[in-house]
């Protein structure tokens, strides 16, 4: 029952559109169920990232730590969308924090698990690595809006 | 949508003529901007203006600006525009008080359709100071809640402190079938809504592509990017409407000042279809 339920939960999120039934079988097997209370953090930078997570309801703040400044919030991740993929990538470490700005309910994946299942079965791991590609060249496009500050004086138009 | 649907604008009968008014009250929203609402005595009898039209506002001594209006269409004599200290014009305005005098002349320039709003989904994207044109849209819809379905408010502005119409933007949020959503580029602890761009936030939308008309106001490289986002989400170019904003002098295109490829943002904008400008978009110093 509790397994029918998160493949109807994981079916919802914008992040598996589209899966077919055998890909989510495999998916199925590295993912439970979370809940965050306001405050508690997600991910840890510098910290090994063995997890990750499709976020359902609730809002997580990146933050970056820039040592005079105190942590920096650089991004907020919401429903629908996805926590990190360090996971993925090697050395497999976190490269901000995640922390909850409210409640968060999400699907945790462990990065570990779906590694393996990567290396064993290539067409799942293409399709894993397709669906964080498009989330990476969306972050890094807002990451150059981001960059712009957009909002200074625009030259030529200062009366 | 036609050029001629938002070019039904009202235009005051001898446009170079500047009318003296009186400053009512300065509201501060932001350090840097504010909004002048204005008194607007014997010339107020018969003017008019609509969403997205601008008036030039004359400080005696300093020169001219060209500044949206950001008050409501349906009153026209609550004249307001909120305006972004960035120059020598808008340092002087910035120092007027109640009961100071300054020239305006106008309504001069196309406006946001409303009309041919009717029966769809209205898309608003606000980037910055960009949030006051889009402001007399939402007065408009609002005052016909029932003529359109969904409303959406989309604005993204540089950190929490720049945030322009806070109470207003909590009002509109609780209208019925009206989403508004707010990011900043920049945030910190005490902040809890969403940080990054105003294009994230169409991650939380599932648009209606056949049935919404997307009004966008703001820096150009944000349009640029929103535009992408829209049409990404199989909006036609068609549906797609943009304030363009360059320096005005004459607001009825005799100067040139403003002039864009073939056209004059002051005359033949600043509303556009997208159509119509989106082959000026990428050119450099137009």
């Amino acid at each position: 029952m509790q397994t029918e339920n998160l493949t109807e939960i994981l079916r919802q999120h914008p992040f598996l559109a589209g899966l077919s039934d055998r890909h989510m079988e495999v998916l199925l097997g590295c993912a439970s169920n979370v809940r965050f209370a306001e405050g508690a953090h997600l991910i840890h930078e510098g910290q090994v990232a063995n997890r990750f997570y499709l976020v359902r309801t609730g809002r997580v703040a990146l933050e970056i730590d820039v040592n005079a400044r105190g942590p920096l919030r650089i991004q907020t991740v919401g429903p629908g969308e996805v926590l990190g993929w360090s996971w993925l990538i090697s050395p497999f470490r976190w490269h901000f924090n995640g922390v909850a700005v409210a409640d968060v309910r999400a699907v945790a994946l462990d990065g570990e698990c779906l590694r393996v299942k990567c290396e064993n079965d290539h067409d799942f791991g293409y399709e894993m690595l397709k669906r964080l590609s498009q989330i990476m060249e969306r972050r890094l496009e807002a990451t150059r809006l981001q960059i712009l500050d957009v909002y200074g004086t625009t030259p030529g138009v200062s009366v | 949508m036609t050029h001629e649907a938002i070019h039904a604008s009202v235009m005051s009968p001898d446009p170079m003529l500047a009318h003296p008014v009186t400053i009512k009250r300065v509201i501060w929203e932001t350090d840097d901007t504010f909004t002048l609402q204005i008194d607007m005595g014997d010339f107020g009898s018969d003017y008019g203006f609509r969403p997205g039209q601008f008036n030039m506002l004359y400080v005696f001594g300093a020169g001219e600006a060209a500044i949206s209006i950001s008050s409501d269409p349906a009153q026209p004599r609550g004249l307001a525009h909120t305006i972004h200290r960035v120059g020598v014009v808008t340092t002087r305005l910035a120092q007027l008080k109640r009961g100071d005098m300054i020239g305006v002349r106008g309504p001069f320039g196309s406006s946001w359709p409303i009309d041919v709003a009717r029966g769809k989904d209205v898309c608003l994207v606000a980037g910055g100071i960009g949030l006051a044109p889009l402001r007399p849209v939402m007065y408009a819809l609002l005052r016909e809640r029932t003529a359109f379905e969904r409303i959406i408010l989309l604005y993204g502005a540089r950190s929490p402190l720049d945030l322009l119409f806070r109470v207003e933007l909590e009002e509109w949020a609780k209208e019925r079938n009206v989403e508004v959503l707010v990011t900043v580029d920049r945030g910190d602890s005490s902040w809890k809504g969403h940080i990054g761009v105003v294009t994230n936030l169409f991650s939380y939308l599932k648009l209606d592509a056949r049935a919404t008309l997307a009004y966008v106001c703001g820096p150009e490289t944000m349009m640029k990017f929103t535009i992408d986002e829209l049409e990404r989400r199989g909006l036609p170019e068609s549906q797609i409407l943009l304030s363009m904003e360059r320096n005005m002098k004459c607001a009825v295109g005799f100067c040139g000042h403003c002039q864009y490829g073939p056209e004059f943002i002051c005359k033949d904008g600043p509303v556009f279809t997208l159509p119509r400008v989106r082959h000026l978009l990428d050119k450099k110093e137009l």
